[in-house]
């Protein structure tokens, strides 16, 4: 590794760790500029100033706003996120708690999207203007055009009410949760749906990056020199075009997190979207909080990730 | 050819133009052309299947379901329209001064561009739409602040290359002010550009706007918004399908017209980028 890698690197954390410092005070400050505290919620029903005041001063909300960030980013460094003013229960735990089943979702789907994707968007620029290539163009307007939670409830209407293949929501059989076969079974219309909306950005760009590539130089050098078509594609253009669309796939993230949470309240999923979309509702500040960050680090980590992996892959790349 | 004829004869673009001039007659003329009242509702009526007195069934309350998706046209094209107003002002201008300027304005400008585009939109939609109140202003002014990245990165790369042409050095070398040539000469030029991106932007501000009603979160009952529809019909799936898929049609009908309109402009305004990018 040279030294202008090293620091690249050092100048993209620093980046980074101001771009979450941002984050996190924008959020903290909008959520106490918002009309109405968590006290109405947490109450419920009519109330006195007197209760509201009394439970605003146990969330310690009735502190300076810079004192009570400054309170938070200092747990928050600690590794503590603080409590659910609704169930009491440690921010990090529901968070951790509800991880596992959003990434087997974005995992999923992810996989999903690339294995159908590449190989159909590689067909279009190979055979263009081909009724592959119509197809792919279809799949990838379609997929920028269908609202998640509809192809969602679709799916459930054929599948489920129709066909009776899959059940319609949740992560698994009440009782037997531990059941592979069952969890695989209702994994499937989730993570076809996440699936099938990620897939266009993908398709789309393997074939621009592969049209591309297959008008460089090294490929006529390629054809010139007698290599067999197939292996021109494959061992020259081909390759080449996929680090693009490595950075794609990275890029994704924020659209693949943010479908995740319509996904996810469609069919019951217990995940981190469904724990920000109730936070959200119930104005539980800390879980708020703690989603979004999480989120946020998650995306600019893969962000950093796939620039650096991209410098190292292409040497042509300069890091500035 | 004309950029008309040419939009009429690419049949995508035709056919998006024709999409979006239904769903746009729909929801301007929404009073004139439903065939009953949005809100009226009848126990007796419910959940009535497809009928030629009820052309998409009945929904829970009764009510007419053709109707109230030709309500929900006006919600979503307002919002729609609003927010992609707004994210076309601010990428426009914040884009231009980027493109036109360069050097530290534009890496300051386009460092704040790259953290709006990595941040999921509908998160901190979400949070927003949650705290402050879920009215069609409010819905769209964070929708609109929230999506004008990508227009501005377009605006940028176009000022980047116009402002190295000849006619903006004459015009620079007149003494014309940095205003003047940022809206009369550069910006002007950058408009088809601009528009292509708008009419795909349309499409997408739906998308978020049906999603964030889907959770509850748009313009409130009995206003028929496409996004509620769906989610009241999910309830009745397994007895009366057609009260969440017409609705979802709608969207993905509209959605599809402007992404269709929008690639057919491009092609039809400037022909040179359709080899690369189509």
């Amino acid at each position: 590794m040279s030294r202008g890698l090293g620091r690249y690197i050092a100048k993209r954390l620093g980046f980074a760790g101001l771009m979450l410092a941002g984050v996190s005070v924008i959020l903290f400050t909008l959520m106490r500029l918002a009309p109405g505290g968590p006290e109405a919620v947490l109450i419920g029903g009519e109330f006195s100033q007197e209760v509201a005041a009394q439970v605003r001063q146990r969330l310690g909300l009735d502190r300076p706003l810079p004192a009570q960030y400054g309170s938070w980013v200092l747990a928050a460094l600690r590794g503590d996120l603080g409590r659910s003013f609704k169930t009491g229960d440690p921010v990090l735990t529901l968070i951790l708690d509800r991880l596992g089943p959003t990434l087997q979702l974005t995992g999923g789907a992810l996989v999903l999207a690339l294995a159908v994707a590449v190989p159909l968007g590689a067909l279009a620029a190979v055979r263009r203007d081909t009724v592959w290539d119509t197809l792919a163009s279809a799949v990838s307007l379609f997929g920028v055009s269908f609202p998640s939670f509809w192809l969602g409830i679709m799916l459930i209407l054929l599948f489920s009410e129709a066909l009776h293949l899959f059940p319609p929501s949740g992560l698994s059989e009440y009782g037997h949760e531990g059941d592979l076969g069952a969890r695989l079974r209702h994994a499937v219309l989730p993570t076809l749906t996440l699936g099938l909306i990620q897939m266009a950005s993908f398709m789309r760009f393997t074939r621009s990056s592969l049209l591309e590539a297959l008008r460089q130089d090294y490929v006529r050098t390629a054809q010139a020199k007698g290599v067999p078509g197939v292996r021109v594609i494959w061992r020259h253009a081909f390759r080449n075009a996929l680090i693009p669309v490595v950075t794609v796939v990275g890029l994704s993230l924020p659209t693949l997190v943010g479908g995740a949470v319509l996904t996810e309240t469609v069919f019951a999923w217990p995940g981190i979207g469904r724990l920000a979309v109730g936070a959200v509702f119930e104005r539980d500040y800390p879980v708020i909080m703690g989603v979004n960050l999480l989120v946020a680090t998650v995306v600019i980590a893969a962000n950093l990730l796939t620039d650096l992996a991209y410098c190292i892959i292409d040497p042509r790349i300069s890091y500035s | 050819m004309s950029g008309l004829a040419r939009l009429v004869r690419s049949r995508r673009g035709l056919l998006g133009g024709v999409v979006v001039v239904a769903i746009l007659t729909a929801g301007i003329l929404a009073p004139a052309v439903a065939p009953y009242s949005y809100s009226s509702q009848s126990l007796l009526l419910r959940l009535k299947p497809p009928t030629a007195s009820h052309w998409l069934g009945t929904d829970g309350f009764g009510r007419d379901i053709l109707t109230r998706v030709v309500w929900g046209a006006r919600v979503s094209l307002e919002i729609g329209f609003l927010a992609t107003g707004l994210a076309i002002l601010v990428g426009t201008a914040v884009g231009g001064a980027a493109g036109y300027f360069g050097g530290a304005v534009d890496t300051a400008i386009m460092r704040v561009a790259d953290v709006f585009m990595s941040v999921p939109a509908l998160f901190l939609i979400l949070v927003v739409v949650a705290l402050f109140g879920a009215s069609l202003l409010n819905t769209a002014l964070v929708v609109g602040l929230v999506t004008w990245a990508p227009v501005a990165r377009i605006v940028r790369g176009e000022c980047l290359t116009l402002r190295a042409r000849d006619f903006v050095e004459a015009a620079r070398a007149l003494g014309a002010s940095h205003g003047r040539i940022l809206a009369r000469h550069v910006l002007v030029n950058a408009l088809p550009a601009i528009i292509v991106q708008g009419t795909l932007l349309l499409g997408q501000t739906i998308l978020i706007e049906s999603g964030l009603s889907y959770l509850g979160l748009g313009v409130q009952p009995p206003t028929p918004s496409w996004g509620n529809m769906v989610v009241e019909g999910r309830q009745f799936l397994a007895s009366a399908w057609w009260v969440s898929t017409f609705p979802g049609l709608a969207i993905f009908a509209t959605v599809l017209g402007f992404n269709l309109f929008g690639d057919g402009l491009r092609d039809a305004l400037d022909p040179a980028l359709r080899s690369g990018s189509r």
